[in-house]
């Protein structure tokens, strides 16, 4: 009952969730992301917003970055992620894992 | 074919633990063939359905009905697997002394398998329409060749079945007198783990505050990516970078189920033979 207790304090003391204001925008076509990879600062919450130029449906999935979005074509889907620690994060079209693969580079802040 | 066929593969096989533990769990019951068949089915026309209304769902909800559709389907799996687990902490008792005196299915639980008949649908469902847009994918497609991928896709699904079949057979042979505390526990693991899965996804789109994100790092141990790492998400929700209110989300609802199913069982066997 404490424990409850102490989770509706916790759950109150985020009024709101992180704020993400970087945007990042992708294309996908020929099962090619563009750009294949881009920068963020660590430590940051960022939207990642793609836009379908292929014929098929794509998954929009990274196990490193904990997203997975279906995007039909024509369509722009956005999905969260971060904050990251600094480092490198794979993202992929789960339908065609071998072509479409990219990456996130988290750079540390400089002190 | 072969990168088709594992990721059909590892689909089929996320539903089909799910339907594994639950028949293991409902051995015994009368007609229970009836439901898990019509859960199956209501899952893969679902599927269809809801693979042929992927754009719209994607474009709802300020963009992330996609989201908030998997989280609430997730939701409603966990109250269904809740509620069964508290029908067998019951009646499990009973109904194991009459599959052990008579040998075949005997007892009437109507209700428990009404929720486990959802409990399959949804997750036939989820995994189905990725399936079902995957293969629509690859037959619409004209780069690739579309016979020998398909091929790879329905030796995916039989793959994936036929492990889920032997986590059911290796299920169903431990003894009957345990058969169900151990069907009991693994319920109320993939009940935690979907709806830690749920508050990842509602989290995920900052719908629901984190608390925090990355707790730990066991990557390096199993990896989400590795098949390993799916089974055992399907299994016990396994992730290898979880949330902070996705731990929370997993261990109240496991506290929740056997806390429960511990004081029903001992008041119903302090009153002795329920009627």
């Amino acid at each position: 009952m404490r424990n409850l207790a102490r989770l509706t304090l916790a759950l109150l003391a985020f009024p709101v969730a992180a704020q993400a204001d970087r945007l990042v925008t992708l294309d996908i076509q020929n099962h090619t992301f563009t750009p294949s990879s881009f920068e963020v600062p660590a430590g940051e919450r960022f939207r990642i917003q793609l836009t379908s130029h292929d014929e098929s449906v794509d998954e929009f999935e990274s196990y490193d970055m904990k997203f997975e979005k279906i995007i039909v074509p024509g369509n722009t889907v956005t999905v969260f992620a971060g904050p990251l620690h600094p480092g490198t994060y794979t993202f992929f079209d789960d339908y065609h894992p071998d072509q479409a693969k990219g990456t996130v580079t988290a750079i540390a802040a400089k002190e | 074919m072969l990168a088709c066929l594992l990721i059909v593969f590892r689909e089929v096989l996320e539903a089909g633990i799910v339907v594994g533990i639950v028949m293991a769990a409902t051995q015994g019951l009368a007609r229970r063939g009836l439901f898990i068949g019509g859960g199956i089915a209501a899952g893969v026309l679902g599927a269809g359905l809801l693979a042929l209304f992927t754009g719209a769902i994607t474009q709802a909800l300020q963009g992330f009905g996609q989201e908030i559709f998997n989280a609430a389907i997730l939701i409603v799996a966990v109250f269904m697997l809740g509620w069964h687990n508290l029908w067998m902490a019951t009646h499990g008792r009973e109904l194991a002394a009459q599959l052990r005196s008579a040998g075949n299915a005997v007892l009437r639980g109507e209700k428990s398998l009404w929720a486990l008949a959802v409990v399959i649908t949804v997750a036939v469902l989820r995994e189905g329409s990725e399936i079902v847009l995957f293969l629509y994918g690859i037959a619409a497609s004209t780069h690739t060749d579309p016979l020998t991928m398909l091929a790879g896709g329905v030796l995916g699904i039989f793959a994936g079945a036929a492990l889920s079949w032997l986590l059911y057979r290796g299920l169903i042979a431990v003894s009957l007198k345990r058969l169900f505390s151990i069907t009991a526990w693994m319920i109320a693991l993939l009940a935690a783990g979907m709806a830690g899965r749920a508050a990842a996804i509602l989290a995920g789109i900052d719908l629901i505050p984190a608390w925090g994100y990355q707790l730990w790092d066991t990557s390096w141990l199993v990896s989400d990516a590795s098949l390993t790492g799916r089974a055992l998400q399907a299994l016990v929700g396994y992730t290898d970078r979880p949330l902070g209110v996705q731990l929370v989300a997993w261990v109240v609802t496991l506290l929740l189920l056997v806390t429960g199913s511990r004081l029903l069982h001992s008041r119903s066997t302090s009153h002795g033979a329920t009627p």
